[in-house]
């Protein structure tokens, strides 16, 4: 796969007149060596586009957690391009990927990785304080009064159930207004009452703020709150399909199965 | 990230506050070793600067020798006549400073036998210069009065009026107490005991007569200290001196300032090595901290954390538990300060204290040292925290990676070892070398070793750890097996673990094997040497006898031959040589080993015959016949020519260099007094001729009759005593990796809560538990003794070799070795206690559930 100076970032072509803020061409990753290496993921090229939530399925072995981890500059692909906005993150260092996180990118963990020893506030404003400059206190209040977590901001998070604990998260991903949130499973560890709260707080996200999501999940319910959900099989993207019923899902995700 | 540090540190109370422990004991021993020398230095200040507190200016006897002691000579009593005429002189006092013994009630000595007991001479019409005063009653006056010290006098329940015995030179004399003295505003002045005499009684008693050891004086009206002392050297033969009282006190305080420096670097290097071992476990800890919190640094990290703010993180950390460790640390080094003072008085080295001092510089080094140590130890530990990668957050069950220079692990620490070794051998087997330098490589050999096997250790883990855990697994069976198990499933942690056991460990058994080295030597040379039936020495053996014990003795029944070996420091071109009194007789009490010369010798001695050992021989270059000159203290110089030379013993000998006769010696060495008195007797040691020469003694109750067989044991006891101080402030260092033991132990169950949780759902019971925690303390500690005792041994052999000139042979302590493991076994065990039951408490539901 090669890539020249005079290709045109992905970023500023623009698909349904939206603006695209993730994008990934020809994405590759092989971990280990020789006979025993494994492609997780064989040739991934797509464009995530402002203001839409987008949801990665798959089943298991899929290459879906790759490409988020890919997308998100966890992993390193072994071929292809990541972008984010304009910036191709495949070549950054360390620093500059620190410097992007704190910008570009929201995370929301399936283990929700609340800092036991800070309260439900003090982990929601962290990625603020860890970026230095001022704490905007009315967005803050007015997260925090969005995930309905108003009376319950000094708690700790070993004093909130699962679903106010990825409230928190959730807030915490919103808090420095990222071009794009990753949800890793954010569901994967709630019961279906609390997931669909969840689901539910992450569309509003969306269609309040405007913001970029990229959701991998298996879960059809929350594939169902997505603009778009992508299925992947063996390490390519193999359908997608616009907004739809969890039933829709289930269908299109016992197609890829088969395939 | 600042709060995320100091909240993390809150939320992980029990392992700061365990880490921390390794830090305060260091510090407490820094802390504590200056508030000690600080206390004693101004108890010792307080002493100089109040006994001339009425003077202004003070003359004592200067000779080439510097100023003397008390017990000197003294100075004619004539010069105070012609001082008090002077214009600027408005008072002036003779006074005697000497040591007399106070006998006790029961027949023995009083005071410490390890202190000089102080006498004073003073004329009661010069009270304004005494040193002490009084207290009760009233100044001695008379022959046949004394004031004694007020612990003495309350500790033995006397009244005034009461009668004391005391002696000084002579036969014991009784005196009636007229008066109690205190020394300043002094506590104790180390177990010494005063007594206080007028003028003319001190001088007969002391055998002083027309004699002063000190005259102090008091400025007329207007004269400044410095115009009195101008005025005053002008009038002094030039083997006094005189000077200011403040500058006496400076001089005399110099002195003890010197001896308090060596116990002051003495107790720091015990300190240092309690922070080395202390460095070790901080160390392990945040490791082993760092990697359970794997995943929270990864989110913190994809939350927009740099890798600069997970390192200042960490290193924050540490600096919280560094400077809090340190208070406490200075805190705790106070209460260390009393303790160590009575370690050392019951050894018998008591010193003079007044209020505890803790000076600005003792805090200073106290947090430099602890921080210092605190963030060293934490700079490893961070580094690896920032290669802690982001996409940790989202792997069940990350590992830390291994740092960059893993690879490298096992040349570099060999290389390491094979370094410190080769610096060590340098060090103790490079003769070429001066002394500075091999002392440098052997210290820097030591560290580099430790560092070296430390880092070598994890290897050595498995092998050592599944032989060492063999017998747990026979005593404890399955918790044993699962034990032995868990000592090698991490062997990074556990080498590290143990490593910090290794140090001490290795230090005591270097001691303890120099030690033995040390005591064979000497009980070899007084094997050798001994020949007499008796050897009568004094109690304590700081004040020689006087040459009338051995008139005494002569007389005892059955007695056939008594030799005092008397002895003093004389100087030859310069340099000190310590010489000898021996009568012609001593070939018959003590055994010669002629190289030159024979038993003959010794009695042809006369006034200018000497006889000195080979290696005085050898350094000058002496042979039959060769002249020597050696300028005594008191002024005169003996010409002497070489009548013999004898191969002294490896483990020293009762004479010193260079032996003369009693005549060529008593005239012009000061006060000459005997430090040994060897005695045979008709028919060899019975108790009869023991109980004979008892009463002969009756009236010198400092003097002491001993056997070969007392005298090597008293002398090996006080060996053993020095011994066992220097365990005493090693043990510091193994109570230090003690808390890292507690502290890796607390960490592996608290990481460890699910597979426990699973082991007590499929049967394991709560004992079972606790007795898996104590064998995997156990099979760790004795990884530690066994890697350190192995070094210890090492160690020594090489400083046995280095020292086989000195005599110092290789002898391994069994019975002691033997004793350091189940020492560290108990360590073991003791470390195990609360770990094993923060793990059988565990509930299993909870455990089971826990994330």
């Amino acid at each position: 796969m090669e890539t020249s100076a005079t290709t045109p970032s992905p970023a500023e072509s623009a698909a349904n007149g939206r603006p695209v803020r993730v994008a990934a061409r020809d994405l590759a990753r092989r971990y280990g060596e020789g006979d025993n290496a494994v492609d997780a993921l064989r040739g991934v090229s797509l464009a995530i586009e402002e203001g839409q939530l987008t949801a990665v399925m798959g089943p298991s072995g899929s290459g879906k957690s790759t490409l988020m981890h890919l997308l998100a500059g966890l992993d390193r692909p072994t071929e292809g391009e990541v972008w984010i906005d304009s910036t191709e993150i495949g070549t950054l260092g360390d620093n500059d990927l620190t410097r992007l996180r704190r910008r570009h990118i929201g995370f929301i963990f399936q283990f929700f990785n609340l800092l036991p020893m800070l309260s439900a506030e003090e982990n929601i404003v962290l990625p603020l304080e860890l970026a230095g400059g001022r704490t905007d206190r009315a967005w803050v209040d007015e997260l925090i009064d969005r995930v309905g977590l108003s009376d319950r901001r000094d708690h700790r998070p070993s004093e909130l159930s699962g679903g106010q604990q990825q409230r928190v998260a959730i807030a915490r991903a919103l808090a420095s207004k990222p071009t794009v949130v990753f949800a890793d499973e954010p569901t994967g560890n709630l019961d279906s009452a609390t997931s669909g709260e969840i689901l539910e707080l992450l569309r509003t996200s969306v269609d309040a703020y405007g913001q970029t999501t990229v959701m991998v999940t298996h879960d059809a319910n929350a594939a169902a709150v997505a603009d778009r959900v992508l299925f992947l099989a063996d390490g390519r993207i193999v359908k997608e399909i616009g907004r739809c019923s969890p039933h829709d899902v289930l269908l299109a995700l016992e197609e890829v199965a088969q395939a | 990230m600042r709060r995320v540090a100091l909240r993390g540190l809150a939320s992980r109370k029990l392992r700061s506050l365990l880490t921390a422990f390794a830090i305060v004991l260091g510090v407490a021993m820094v802390s504590g070793t200056f508030v000690l020398t600080d206390t004693i230095d101004s108890g010792f200040d307080t002493v100089f600067s109040e006994s001339y507190e009425g003077a202004d200016a003070v003359i004592s006897p200067e000779t080439e020798f510097g100023r003397q002691a008390a017990g000197s000579g003294g100075f004619p009593a004539s010069v105070l006549e012609d001082v008090e005429a002077l214009p600027s002189v408005a008072e002036a006092a003779g006074s005697l400073r000497d040591s007399a013994r106070l006998i006790g009630r029961d027949g023995e000595p009083l005071g410490g036998s390890s202190v000089s007991p102080l006498a004073l001479g003073l004329d009661p019409a010069d009270e304004q210069f005494s040193p002490v005063r009084i207290v009760d009653g009233e100044w001695p006056d008379g022959s046949g009065q004394i004031a004694i010290d007020r612990r003495t006098f309350d500790d033995e329940g006397l009244a005034l009026g009461d009668a004391i015995s005391a002696t000084a030179r002579g036969p014991v004399q009784e005196f009636e107490i007229v008066g109690v003295v205190e020394l300043g505003s002094l506590e104790s002045l180390g177990g010494a005991t005063i007594s206080v005499f007028d003028l003319a009684t001190a001088q007969e008693l002391f055998a002083k007569e027309d004699v002063v050891d000190q005259i102090q004086l008091a400025a007329a009206e207007g004269v400044s200290a410095e115009a009195l002392v101008a005025e005053v050297r002008g009038e002094l033969p030039a083997t006094l001196d005189v000077q200011t009282a403040a500058a006496q006190v400076e001089t005399e305080s110099e002195d003890t300032s010197a001896g308090l420096g060596f116990l002051r670097y003495f107790l720091l290097a015990f300190a240092a090595i309690a922070l080395f071992v202390g460095s070790f476990v901080i160390a392990n800890t945040l490791s082993i901290t760092i990697g359970q919190r794997t995943r929270e640094l990864a989110t913190v990290r994809t939350l927009g954390a740099s890798r600069r703010q997970v390192l200042w993180s960490v290193v924050l950390e540490a600096l919280v538990v560094g400077v809090l460790a340190s208070i406490v640390g200075i805190l705790l080094g106070v209460g260390l300060a009393l303790g160590l003072n009575e370690l050392l008085a019951a050894a018998g080295i008591e010193l003079p204290t007044s209020g505890l001092v803790l000076e600005t510089r003792t805090i200073v080094v106290g947090l430099v040292v602890g921080i210092g140590i605190t963030l060293l130890a934490s700079i490893r530990p961070a580094l690896r925290a920032t290669r802690v990668p982001p996409i940790a957050a989202v792997r069940e069950g990350s590992v830390l990676p291994p740092s960059r220079f893993a690879r490298f692990g096992l040349p570099a620490s060999l290389t390491l070892t094979a370094g410190a070794v080769a610096l060590l051998l340098v060090g103790s087997l490079g003769d070429g070398l001066s002394a500075a330098p091999r002392l440098l490589a052997i210290g820097l050999g030591v560290i580099l070793l430790f560092v070296g096997i430390a880092l070598v250790a994890p290897r050595l883990v498995r092998p050592l750890a599944s032989a060492l855990g063999w017998p747990g697994t026979r005593i404890a069976g399955a918790a044993g097996r699962l034990a032995r198990a868990n000592a090698m499933r991490n062997p990074a942690r556990t080498a590290s673990t143990a490593s910090a056991l290794m140090i001490g460990l290795a230090l005591v058994t270097l001691v303890a094997i120099l030690a033995q080295g040390l005591r064979s030597t000497f009980v070899d040379s007084v094997d050798q040497l001994f020949v007499a039936d008796y050897a009568v020495v004094a109690e304590g053996g700081f004040n020689p006898l006087t040459p009338e014990v051995e008139e005494a003795l002569a007389q005892a029944p059955g007695v056939e031959a008594v030799s005092g070996v008397r002895s003093g420091s004389g100087r030859i071109a310069g340099e000190d040589v310590g010489v000898s009194a021996v009568p012609g007789n001593i070939a018959e009490t003590v055994a010669i080993r002629w190289d030159e010369g024979s038993d003959a010798v010794p009695g042809a001695l006369g006034e200018d015959g000497a006889f000195v050992t080979r290696e005085f021989a050898d350094e000058r270059d002496l042979e039959l016949g060769s002249p020597l000159e050696i300028e005594t203290p008191t002024g005169e110089t003996l010409a002497l020519a070489v009548e013999g030379i004898w191969e002294e013993p490896k483990g020293g000998s009762p004479f010193g260099q260079v032996a003369v006769s009693h005549e060529a010696f008593d005239p012009v060495f000061p006060e000459p007094r005997n430090d040994f008195t060897f005695v045979n007797v008709a028919g060899g040691i019975t108790a009869d001729a023991e109980a004979g020469l008892e009463t002969a003694l009756a009236d010198f109750p400092d003097a002491k009759v001993q056997t070969r067989d007392e005298f090597k044991d008293e002398s090996v006891a006080s060996l053993s005593r020095v011994l066992n101080i220097l365990y005493v402030l090693l043990a510091l260092s193994v109570v230090v990796s003690l808390f890292g033991l507690v502290n890796t132990l607390v960490l592996t169950v608290f990481e460890r809560t699910r597979e426990l949780g699973m082991l007590r759902a499929v049967g394991m019971t709560r004992r079972q538990v606790r007795r898996m925690i104590r064998h995997e303390s156990i099979v760790t500690a004795l990884l530690g003794a066994a890697l350190g005792i192995a070094i210890g041994v090492f160690l020594a052999a090489l400083v046995t070799q280095a020292l086989a000139d000195e005599g110092f042979s290789f002898a391994l302590p069994i019975g002691s070795l033997v004793v350091f493991v189940l020492a560290a076994i108990l360590v073991g065990v003791l470390a195990a206690i609360m770990p094993a039951r923060r793990a059988a408490r565990l509930n299993i539901l909870e455990a089971l559930r826990y994330e």
